[in-house]
Parts: C-alpha cells; sequence; structure tokens
C-alpha cells in the first residue's frame, strides 16, 4: 500500500482565548537590531517564559503574533508595540514580568495590556522622536530647525528596496523643537513629531531636509530614539494607543 | 585605558555598515566581566587572565560555533579570568574601521582586542587563515609573532586545523591541539601565576612555561631543517630552549558528563548558519573512514550518557528558548543509547513545537527509524545520507563500509515513511579513482529515484547529489595521497553530469551539486602545508585576500599568482604540496604535533586501502591499535548505562 500524504497529527491547535498588546522599548545597542533581528528574539523569549501561545495551523505552526510600525534598525524607542495571542489565559503583570525577563537587555517590555476593538496598526498615526546631536550646539540646532519649519515642502531622495524614491518631508512635520540636550556626550536635542504617511518620514528623512535648507551636517549621525507612537489628539499631541484598554483581571482555570 | 570600551565610537560605523547587529554583541547569554575581576596582590599588580575568542569567519557563521561557546563559558566561569568574542568583520565594516583608525574589538563590551592577554583563534578550517591576517592587523598586533611585544597578546591557534598549525606558525605565538576545556583552564593558571610573580622573564619565558608543560606548541621554538630536494629533515626543539619537547601532545577530555557545556548558550538577535541548540552527544569516532581527520583526531570515543544528554537539553531550552534541538557528534546513530534517547526526547517534547534533528549521515534503516521518531508529529521534508564514495570499490578504499544494495534499502525506507527528499554526499578525487568511479554515482542515483517512486508512488519524489572534492588531511591515514588537480577532478564531474542530465526519465528528480576544484587546490596546500606556506597566506593577505571560505570572496587566480611569487626561490611549488604522493618515511610537516595516532598504523591503513581492506570499529571489535589510547592514556567510553529518560513535570 503507497503511503498517502502525511498530515499533521493529532487535533487542530487550541484556539486563541486571550489577545495582549505589548509596548516594549529597543535601547543601548539593541538599537542596532532589526525587525526580523527582534522577532527572532521575540518567538524564542516567548518560549522561553512558557507563554501559551496560539499557533497558526499546519506542519509549520507559527505562533499568532502581529507587529505594528517597527522603528527603522539604528533608532532606539521607548514605544514599539505588537500584539500576541494566548491559547491559556495569563495575568498581564506576570507575563510582564516574565517576558521581560526572558528578553536580552536592551530589548525591554514596558507595558502588557489586554487587547481592546480596532486594529493595532490603525492606532498608530503618528510618532514624537528625539535626536541627540554630539557635535552641534543648541543655537544652530535652533536656526536649521525654524528654516525648516519655515519651508512649504522640501523633498529629499531616500534608497527604497525598489530604487530611490523622492518624497516631501515638510508634510509629515507636526512639531519640530530645539533645545538642550540632557548632558554629555550630547550638547543639543531636536523634538520631533512626525505623521505616519505612505512613505513614511523617518528622522533621517528630516535629517537629509535640514542638510538640504540649512547645510546642517553633523559629522557625528545623533542618537535618534522614538519616545512615543500613538492616536494623535484633537490638541495635536501623540496619545497612549493602550491607553483606551483595561486590565482585565487573571483568568485561571 | 585598557580594557576601556570603544562603543561610542564605533556607533556611528554602525549606522552605515550592512548588518551592524552582529558587532553589538548583547545576545541573552553573553556574559561582561570587570576588567579587574581577577582584583591586584598586595604589591598592586593586576591579576586578571583575559581571553578574547576568535572565531575567524563571519558572525553569523561563528556565533553558532560550539567549541567557542564552550571556552567563552569555561573562562567566564573562573572568577580571575574573563573572556569575550570577536568574529571577522565584513569588507565594509573594515574599511569603516581603517578610516576612522579603531581597532578589532571584541562584541561584548567593546574592547580592542590588543588589550587582553591571550587572543585564542579557533579554526575549524584552514580557509580562516587570512582572516586571522585582517584581525591582528585591526588590532594593532604586529603579523609576526617574532615582531610582537611584552604588551602584545598571545597569539594561540586551537581548533581541528591546529593540528598542523606550521602553515601559520610565523603568525601564531603557540597552537593547543585536541579539546580545549581543560587546556584553556591549565594555559590560564599558568599566566595568573606570572602575572603573580611579577612576569619574570617577560613574554618568553611565559611562551616557555607553556611549552614545557608538553600541552603548547610555540613554533618558534623548534627550527625546521630541509633537504636539498624541498623536503623536510627534521623538527627539533631549538637549542636555546631547554626543557622543550620533541612533541607536543593532544589534550582529551575524559567524562564529558563532567562538562556539560555550554550551559548557557549563546542566543543571538542575527541570523545564524545554526539556528538551534546542540548538544554534543559524543566525542570521537572510530569508524574509520580513512578520510576523516575529525575521525582520527577526536579519538577514542567518548560518550555523554544519556541522563546527561537529558539534562543538557533540558536546561539548555530553559536557557535559550531555541525551537531545535541538535544532537550533535561525528555519527550521532553510533551513541549507544541512540534509540532511548531519541524516544525519551520525543517524548519528553512531544506537542511542545520542539524539534530534534540529527546529522545523520549512517546509512542503515536504523537510522530511518530514529529520523521517524525524531519528527513524530512534524513535517518530513528531507534526509541526508554521506555513502561518501560512488562505487562499491572505492567505498572499500576509504573505509565507509556500506553497500549499495543496504543504500538502496535504506532510501526506500525513508520515501516508505514519507520522506520526499533525500540528499547523498559524495567525494570525488579519492585515491585509486577512476572515471568509473564517479559516473557510479548517476546510476546510484537513478537507482534510489526507482526504487523511491515504486515505494511511494509519487513522481514528485527527489534525490540530491552533493559531491565535494576530496582534500587530503594530516593524520589521516590518506595523508601520503596525491590530491586530484582542479582540471581533473572538474573533467571527472563534468562527466558525472552529462550522466545524470542525459538520461531524461530523470529530468529534475535529481539534482545535482558539486563545487569545483579550485578552493580545493587551496585548502589542500594550507592542510599539508609546511611553513614556507605561511608567505603565501601572507602575501595572499597583503594582496587584498579575505573569507576564502566564500566563493564570492575566494579567488583562486590570487592564490596561485602569489604562491608562485612567494616559492620563486624555495624550489617547492603548489603541485609539490598538493598532488605529490609522500613516501613511507618523509618527515611530515606536523609529525612533532602527536594526536597519538601512530605513523606505522596510519601507513599500515593507507596499504590497507590500496588493497581496498576494510577495518572494523574498535568499539564492538577488539581494539586495532591505532595507538591513541595507549600513547594518551584514555580509554573508550561508551555505554549503555541501560537508564531512561523520565517525563518531565510539567510545571
Ligand atoms: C555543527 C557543524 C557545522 C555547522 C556549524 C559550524 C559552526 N559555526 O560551528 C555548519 C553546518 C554551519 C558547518 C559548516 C561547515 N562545516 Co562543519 N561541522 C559541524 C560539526 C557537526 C560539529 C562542530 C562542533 O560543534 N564540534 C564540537 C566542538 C566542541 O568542537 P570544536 O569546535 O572542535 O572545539 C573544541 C576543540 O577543537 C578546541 N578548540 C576549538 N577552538 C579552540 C581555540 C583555542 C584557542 C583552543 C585552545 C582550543 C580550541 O576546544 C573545543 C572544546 O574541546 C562538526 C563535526 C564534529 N562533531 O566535530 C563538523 C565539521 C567541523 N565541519 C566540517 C566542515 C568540512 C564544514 C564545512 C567546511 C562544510 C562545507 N563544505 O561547507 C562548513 C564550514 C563552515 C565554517 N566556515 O566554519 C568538518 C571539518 C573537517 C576537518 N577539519 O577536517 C567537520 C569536522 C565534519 C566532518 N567530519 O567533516 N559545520
Ligand atoms: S587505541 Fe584501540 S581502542 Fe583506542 S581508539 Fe585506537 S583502535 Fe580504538
Amino acid at each position: 500500500m503507497p503511503p498517502r500524504q502525511r498530515v499533521p497529527e493529532g487535533p487542530a491547535p487550541d484556539p486563541a482565548v486571550q489577545k495582549l498588546r505589548i509596548q516594549y522599548a529597543k535601547r543601548g545597542r539593541l538599537r542596532f537590531s532589526s525587525t526580523r533581528d527582534f522577532q527572532r528574539a521575540l518567538e524564542r523569549a516567548l518560549r522561553r517564559a512558557a507563554v501559551p501561545m496560539a499557533f497558526s495551523a499546519g506542519f509549520h505552526p507559527h505562533p499568532r503574533i502581529s507587529y505594528a510600525n517597527a522603528a527603522p534598525t539604528g533608532t532606539a524607542s521607548e514605544a514599539e508595540y505588537f500584539e500576541i495571542q494566548l491559547r491559556e489565559h495569563r495575568d498581564p503583570a506576570a507575563l510582564h514580568r516574565d517576558l521581560d525577563e526572558a528578553l536580552p537587555e536592551g530589548l525591554d517590555v514596558v507595558v502588557v495590556r489586554e487587547a481592546a476593538a480596532g486594529a493595532l496598526a490603525d492606532l498608530l498615526e503618528a510618532s514624537d522622536w528625539v535626536l541627540d546631536f554630539a557635535d552641534v550646539d543648541v543655537a544652530t540646532l535652533g536656526a536649521a530647525t525654524d528654516r525648516l519649519l519655515a519651508s512649504d515642502r522640501i523633498e529629499v531622495t531616500r534608497m527604497m528596496k525598489r530604487g530611490p524614491r523622492t518624497f516631501d518631508v515638510r508634510e509629515a512635520v507636526l512639531h519640530a523643537q530645539a533645545g538642550p540636550a540632557d548632558g554629555p556626550p550630547y550638547s543639543a536635542r531636536l523634538g520631533l513629531r512626525l505623521r505616519h504617511l505612505t512613505p513614511a518620514v523617518r528622522p533621517d528623512d528630516v535629517l537629509s531636509a535640514l542638510a538640504d535648507v540649512a547645510d546642517l551636517r553633523p559629522t557625528r549621525p545623533p542618537l535618534v530614539t522614538r519616545s512615543r507612537q500613538g492616536p494623535l489628539r484633537e490638541d495635536g499631541t501623540v496619545a497612549d494607543p493602550l491607553a483606551s484598554a483595561t486590565d482585565e483581571v487573571a483568568v485561571t482555570d | 585605558m585598557p580594557g576601556a570600551s570603544i562603543f561610542y565610537d564605533l556607533e556611528p560605523l554602525l549606522e552605515q555598515v550592512s548588518k551592524p547587529i552582529q558587532y553589538v554583541g548583547g545576545e541573552l547569554n553573553s556574559t561582561v566581566k570587570d576588567w579587574q575581576c581577577g582584583g591586584y596582590d598586595a604589591d598592586g599588580r593586576e591579576l586578571t587572565v583575559r581571553w578574547a575568542l576568535m572565531y575567524p569567519d563571519a558572525y553569523e557563521v561563528g556565533v553558532p560555533n560550539q567549541g567557542v561557546m564552550i571556552l567563552y563559558e569555561v573562562l567566564n566561569e573562573r572568577a580571575d579570568a574573563l573572556a569575550e568574542r570577536t568574529y571577522s568583520v565584513w569588507p565594509d565594516m573594515e574599511a569603516a574601521m581603517r578610516a576612522a583608525e579603531l581597532s578589532q574589538f571584541t562584541v561584548d563590551a567593546h574592547r580592542p582586542v590588543g588589550d587582553f592577554d591571550v587572543f585564542g583563534l579557533s579554526f575549524s578550517t584552514e580557509l580562516g587563515y587570512t582572516n586571522m591576517l585582517t584581525a591582528l592587523d585591526l588590532a594593532g598586533i604586529p603579523l609576526h609573532a617574532a615582531d610582537r611585544g611584552e604588551d602584545d597578546p598571545i597569539v594561540l591557534a586551537g581548533g581541528h586545523a591546529a593540528f598542523n598549525p606550521e602553515p601559520v606558525a610565523d603568525f601564531i605565538d603557540a597552537a593547543v591541539v585536541g579539546d580545549g576545556e581543560e587546556a584553556v583552564l591549565a594555559i590560564t593558571d599558568h599566566i595568573a601565576a606570572w602575572k603573580r610573580q611579577g612576569r619574570p622573564g617577560g613574554r618568553r619565558e611565559l611562551l616557555l612555561r607553556l611549552a614545557r608543560t608538553g600541552g603548547v606548541y610555540v613554533p618558534a621554538f623548534y627550527d625546521v631543517d630541509y633537504l636539498p630536494d624541498g623536503r623536510i629533515q627534521r623538527v627539533a626543539p631549538a637549542a636555546d630552549t631547554v626543557g622543550v619537547p620533541w612533541r607536543v601532545s593532544k589534550h582529551t577530555v575524559m567524562d564529558l558528563d563532567a562538562w556539560p557545556y555550554p550551559k548557557q548558550p549563546l542566543v543571538p538577535l542575527a541570523e545564524s548558519v545554526h539556528e538551534r541548540m546542540s548538544v554534543e552527544i559524543f566525542r570521537g569516532c572510530t569508524r574509520g573512514c580513512r578520510f576523516c581527520q575529525a575521525g582520527m583526531i577526536t579519538r577514542p570515543v567518548r560518550e555523554r550518557s544519556i541522563t546527561g544528554i537529558g539534562e543538557m537539553v533540558k536546561k539548555g531550552l530553559e536557557a535559550t528558548g531555541f525551537e531545535e534541538v541538535g544532537l550533535l557528534s561525528l555519527s550521532s546513530a553510533d551513541h549507544s543509547e541512540i534509540a532511548d534517547i531519541a524516544k525519551g526526547l520525543a517524548d519528553r517534547y512531544e506537542g511542545t513545537q520542539t524539534g530534534l534533528s540529527l546529522p545523520s549521515t549512517r546509512v542503515d534503516a536504523f537510522n530511518i527509524d530514529l529520523a521517524n521518531e525524531l519528527t513524530r508529529g512534524g513535517r518530513r521534508s528531507g534526509l541526508t545520507f554521506a555513502p561518501e564514495g560512488g562505487s562499491e570499490r572505492i567505498r572499500k578504499v576509504i573505509n565507509k563500509m556500506v553497500s549499495e544494495d543496504d543504500l538502496i534499502k535504506t532510501v526506500a525506507a525513508a520515501y516508505g515513511a514519507g520522506w520526499r527528499q533525500v540528499k547523498l554526499y559524495f567525494m570525488c578525487g579519492l585515491p585509486t579513482e577512476t572515471d568509473e568511479d564517479v559516473l557510479q554515482i548517476a546510476d546510484l542515483a537513478k537507482r534510489v529515484i526507482d526504487v523511491g517512486r515504486e515505494v511511494s508512488s509519487r513522481r514528485d519524489i527527489r534525490c540530491t547529489v552533493s559531491i565535494g572534492g576530496f582534500v587530503p588531511k594530516p593524520h589521516t591515514p590518506f595523508q601520503w595521497c596525491a590530491q586530484l588537480d582542479p582540471e581533473q577532478t572538474d573533467a571527472r564531474l563534468a562527466k558525472l553530469r552529462e550522466a545524470i542530465r542525459s538520461d531524461k526519465r530523470y529530468g529534475a528528480a535529481i539534482g545535482i551539486r558539486y563545487h569545483d576544484g579550485e578552493p580545493g587546490l587551496v585548502e589542500g596546500l594550507l592542510s599539508r602545508g609546511d611553513r614556507r606556506v605561511g608567505r603565501v597566506i601572507e602575501a595572499v593577505w597583503r594582496d587584498g585576500g579575505r573569507f576564502d571560505g566564500w566563493s564570492e570572496h575566494f579567488s583562486y587566480e590570487r592564490w596561485m599568482r602569489c604562491a608562485e611569487a612567494a616559492f620563486d626561490d624555495t624550489g617547492v611549488d603548489v603541485a609539490w604540496y598538493t598532488t605529490r604522493e609522500r613516501t613511507e618515511h618523509e618527515v611530515l610537516p606536523w609529525d612533532h604535533l602527536d594526536s597519538g595516532l601512530d605513523k606505522d598504523w596510519l601507513w599500515a591503513d593507507w596499504q590497507d586501502a590500496l588493497d581496498e581492506t576494510e577495518v572494523d570499529d574498535c568499539r564492538w571489535t577488539p581494539c586495532f591499535d591505532c595507538g591513541v589510547c595507549p600513547q594518551m592514556n584514555t580509554d573508550i567510553q561508551v555505554g549503555p548505562t541501560g537508564k531512561k529518560l523520565l517525563p518531565l513535570t510539567v510545571v
């Protein structure tokens, strides 16, 4: 008897019973991790922390994780998000602790919340960024920022996967302010609020724009950190995308 | 200040280069220790012994390497020692580092390699030699051992290729052959004592002390004389080196259960070539395949017990979260309790999405049962076997005892169990080989497909034939043989390809993969070379040679051009080192490095090969006197223990 095509044995995977949204930070040297690097590290950390993940079906079951709008390789962030689905309920606080412990230092869990309705990605409308310069003084940075804000349109060109692309930076800039940095080795800080557009305007695009309009060319690239991302409030500030959700009491059985 | 991090200076470079994650460290289970963790003595002398360990290839290849991971952990467990890792930087990073005048650095704490006491390199292959020169140069360490000063690290080579360190003798201060676990601790003891004594006699005295142990080879303490025809006349301790032995012994760790490393395997963020946790289930191999250097130099067989393996898998998975465990060794199906290990682990981890794998190479039905057990509920994509030789005759020459019928039975069982693809590994250029031996690979592959189609009733099964050029290695019975030159290798492979392609009944069912013969010739030069080959390596490196294990970087033309110039006045050439057959009494460049194997036994085995006489395995037949056990005062350590793995209690 010829063997039939093998199918995975056993029952279908357990359904998801809980959806959690997690905010994490990418700090220090691990700002050089890429999105894929993070995904690999996260999947392993979830296993290490024995999180009861829900899996997709098939010979290659995947844990159910959705990622949203990750910061580019090289930028630090205090506000990155993903969502996971569990096949058993877990207490968000306990999961927070276990997952943080299982991730390498520099990839740190900030908040764990029960997911609210709607897609996580839709909540991420804008980001606050902080750019710390080591070799630019506040006055120079301030003047350059004024030039930037005074322009209506600044086109920059960036290499994308499908070749160079030219787009406007100015429209995405909701807010920009120069000031002093926290201390050495940094001398000046630029705070930016960028609206998420397509193509996404990133802080390095703003740097290209600053080079264009104000000839600001730092010899050392600034340290870029996303401090916040979320829905845009009426008043133009960025809200916490997890704030509307409420913590649920853990269900154990 | 020595030991200070250069990370701040590296950051701007990391913004520009490809895959910066490979340079930042911080992997789960990595360690950064205080530069002065060993403290100071009453006179304020600092006592810490510091190792920079390098796998001289790209991070993605080097980071999963078990040898480095083990030594890193063993050393870091010591209170008075620290170890950090460094890997080869890609050309874009090398250029950026040169422009910014930054040193070769460790990924753990980004300390300059030149600040460490020992710069230990792990050579699994000879193709890392040019990468060593890049690292030395970037670190600001003089390329030649003779030019190094008191503050330069001791450059120490280890790993399988170190069994013939002569081609790199000019560049290394010392080499250790064999298992590293105890050796690095012993070396650390010597350095610690020497530091405590106020470094009497400086660098030379330290090297002398190490050399006198009989387990550390210091090339500078040995003189090599040559005969007029270019062969070596004699290798002897130099006149001014009292107490340095004539031969240097390999190290052998007995009782693997006492060395359950790595306990905390590194989990890289970056993608690597080996995305799994590995547990070495035994060391050594006595199957006696005559081409296999690894089998010869790691004798005798020492098994880890089934319970020791179970513990390592459990702890390793807890520490890493890896989704796959590889049971690693030179021939994993040979473990005396492999069936119980496979079943025990499969039971333990059933339903946890944990994959188990065995680098399966042995060709018998038992292997299929094992593979089936390990993939119980999972996908069965491909199985790999290594008959190595295409004809029954050549398999006798290389002592790979498997008949064609066994092979066919085995693959039939594999296709019958639902495996869809079988990969077969072969070598081309084996001693006494003719076109006929290699062409039989085609017939074999066709039979495999015929049988596979029959038992599976499917047309979409595949067989991939993968062929590598044979490179004769030191410390094997084939150390005397002539290597086949690239032209003949390529011609033979072209005939094989034609024989497979021309038969339309098989079409895409048979895939063939082979490497051309040219890199093999360079590997051959480096494998069996002597000290004169060092100038070729240096010339190639100065000419821009890097990453010789990568086809996109390797340049045969460059190697040949540089070799011709470097050998100009020596009377020897590349062919002399590679395609020349050696005679029984020729002094071989590695004779003074003692792998335990008796040279007379190796010669007898070489003669047996030519007579197509096979030799059995000393684990289940009497000792065949290869020499290792009496010479090294070791014993075979095999089970069975009779124990079984108990289910893990779920927490
Ligand atoms: C897993 C594995 C791989 C993996 C992972 C490689 C990696 N990054 O580690 C992959 C699949 C990628 C791989 C690739 C290749 N591999 Co491989 N691989 C192995 C395997 C199965 C295990 C290696 C291992 O972890 N051993 C266990 C560790 C603990 O041993 P170790 O590294 O030798 O280290 C010990 C000592 O050598 C010593 N030591 C090591 N370094 C140092 C340094 C110092 C300073 C000191 C003092 C001591 C010391 O101490 C350690 C502890 O005792 C071996 C077979 C085997 N069982 O050894 C083959 C083996 C090493 N591979 C081999 C080959 C040929 C290759 C490839 C060239 C194949 C190819 N054609 O592409 C590539 C080369 C990749 C590269 N550039 O290095 C050969 C080497 C042949 C030889 N030397 O004669 C082996 C021996 C297999 C064989 N029988 O042919 N390989
Ligand atoms: S000395 Fe004898 S028992 Fe030991 S490895 Fe050699 S053949 Fe086997």
